[in-house]
């Protein structure tokens, strides 16, 4: 009896997308089996981690995650020049003061303040909006066009403000989040939405709206993971690879913002583990680019990936 | 669900006539129309008008002036081993023999052609005796099939059955054996082999032919049909087995649906 390895033949592959500029670029995706399987197909590159940086220094962020950017809250570039040094594959930087209810920041100051960022750092930058679809669509052209040439990632594209923002994308050269509300029929929809719009299917990036451990990360698992399915069965509408906002949600459960607490422990520490087992599932379903907000998260996951990397011998 | 444009046959008359004058322009037209139709594959057949001498050239010609003006494979239907030999040696990617019979000798020549050159093979359902009447004769026939394949080292998923569709007017009781045939087939390897049919055949001299057509391929697709050659020209045909495939949860639902379909 001899041992035969169960190899599956897929005949399709994720899409490979290129961010930023220069020798610190990134590459994601070009996958042709699923997460890790080394011994049945490519895994030409590994998933990534952004950190996450804010336009203005965050009101409700526990004490346990301010304190690592205790002298930068208020500076934006200085802020994304030390997620660097703290080993961010990516920065992501959330326009949250152009918020209408935030200071209604105009997307010339939101330009102004993403220029500066990415003009701190050579990692490649990711630019969120303040997921208000009106003005979203106003602030990030406007940002498209100060980052002209940076091959930056922009959005969230939704539905319903796709058109302004991928236009903006296509005439400066950058990349798109595709957003969708854990559905991945909306989200093959939005993909053909755009690329009907001519932008190359490898410069889309979908967001499946995760929820964080606890708070219906098996929702998002099953997307994804059939997302990845779909893909390396051929779906090109659904070959783009994945982007997850753990830190977002990941830092809005009760077991990351209770202090300490004698029945739970430490607040970083579950705090961090939340981020950190949130990530990893998700890179394990399919993930591909995991956005984070704490320095020991992005420590975590990246040796959690590093291990993984490693090709299985048979 | 992989279609296989049926347009390409000597047996219409446009294709006959452009073979005799060696006019690539009818036969590229069809090419391109069923390329962009939906096709996955394009079904080849000089017809009967070409003698068999000159049928491994002129099939030839044909795959080379179909695969000029389209991507697709082919695929390549004679009952002549030489026409198919020679279409195999210009062909462009993996093409399809159609097809061998149950019967020994024929299967002797057609598996070792298909694993030489990396084709998939249609086997039909029948031998020299004719077509079963029924589904465990069309049973014991495929399972020939799947135990010639497995001796010749032709991967499962590269045998196609043919279960034989014959025209629901003269042949009605033939139906629910097909569509039963196609059902149990699935269960004779693991991996299964795959189906396909020749979907027209089932309203050959019927009134309302796409009609017939359309709703024996929605049933054959619910019984685990895989391809059809079929006529991807008629826009309808190609909408049924779309959406059929949407509901056998064989692609992820979008609204444009029927465009991702035809995308290759």
């Amino acid at each position: 009896m001899t041992f035969t390895v169960v190899k599956e033949r897929w005949r399709g592959r994720i899409l490979e997308t290129t961010l930023g500029t220069g020798p610190r670029q990134v590459k994601v995706g070009g996958e042709t089996t699923l997460p890790f399987l080394h011994f049945e197909g490519e895994i030409p590159n590994r998933p990534v981690v952004a950190l996450e940086i804010w336009d203005m220094t965050p009101e409700d962020w526990p004490e346990c995650l301010t304190e690592c950017y205790a002298d930068v809250l208020n500076d934006p570039a200085a802020w994304a020049k030390l997620c660097v040094e703290y080993g961010a594959d990516l920065v992501a930087l959330r326009l949250n003061r152009t918020h209408p209810d935030r200071g209604d920041a105009s997307p010339e100051e939101a330009a102004a303040v993403a220029q500066a960022v990415a003009e701190a750092i050579d990692v490649p930058l990711i630019v969120l909006g303040c997921d208000v679809e009106e003005k979203d669509a106003a602030v990030l052209p406007e940002v498209a066009n100060a980052l002209k040439g940076r091959n930056c990632l922009l959005g969230l594209a939704t539905q319903e403000n796709y058109k302004t923002i991928v236009a903006a994308c296509i005439a400066n050269g950058h990349n798109v989040i595709a957003t969708s509300p854990l559905d991945i029929n909306l989200a093959k929809q939005l993909n053909i939405l755009i690329t009907e719009m001519n932008l190359e299917p490898e410069r889309i990036v979908m967001d499946p709206s995760i929820g964080a451990l606890g708070y219906g990360i098996e929702y998002a698992y099953s997307i994804i993971e059939r997302m990845r399915t779909g893909a390396l069965l051929g779906d090109k509408m659904l070959s783009q690879p994945v982007i997850m906002f753990v830190g977002q949600e990941a830092w809005k459960t009760k077991e990351a913002r209770t202090p300490d607490d004698p029945l739970w422990g430490e607040q970083k520490k579950r705090a961090v583990l939340w981020e950190v087992v949130t990530a990893t599932s998700l890179i394990h379903a399919g993930g591909h680019i995991a956005v984070v907000r704490h320095p020991e998260s992005v420590k975590e996951i990246k040796r959690h990936i590093e291990i993984m990397m490693q090709p299985q011998q048979y | 669900m992989l279609l296989i444009g049926e347009r390409i046959n000597g047996m219409f008359r446009d294709i006959r006539e452009a073979i005799m004058k060696r006019d690539p322009e009818p036969i590229k037209k069809h090419a391109i129309l069923q390329t962009q139709g939906g096709a996955r594959y394009l079904d080849i057949n000089t017809g009967p008008a070409v003698p068999p001498e000159e049928q491994p050239e002129v099939l030839a010609w044909l795959v080379q002036v179909a695969q000029e003006v389209s991507p697709l494979p082919c695929c390549l239907d004679s009952t002549n081993p030489e026409a198919i030999e020679a279409g195999l040696k210009v062909h462009r990617g993996k093409a399809i023999i159609n097809s061998t019979t149950a019967d020994p000798w024929k299967m002797e020549i057609y598996f070792p052609m298909a694993v030489k050159y990396g084709a998939a093979l249609i086997g039909l359902t029948m031998n020299e005796k004719g077509v079963p009447k029924d589904a465990h004769d069309r049973l014991a026939l495929a399972m020939e099939l799947v135990a010639q394949a497995d001796t010749y080292g032709l991967p499962m998923e590269d045998l196609f059955i043919d279960p034989l569709v014959l025209p629901v007017n003269v042949a009605q009781d033939h139906g629910p054996e097909v569509l039963e045939t196609i059902r149990q087939v699935k269960l004779l390897a693991s991996p299964p082999p795959r189906t396909v049919v020749g979907l027209s055949n089932i309203s050959q001299g019927c009134p309302h032919r796409p009609l017939i057509n359309r709703t024996f391929l929605a049933m054959a697709m619910a019984c685990g049909l895989d391809a059809a050659i079929a006529d991807v020209e008629d826009e309808e045909l190609v909408n049924v087995a779309a959406t059929a495939n949407l509901i056998l949860n064989r692609e992820v639902y979008c609204d444009s649906y029927l465009k991702t379909f035809r995308q290759l």
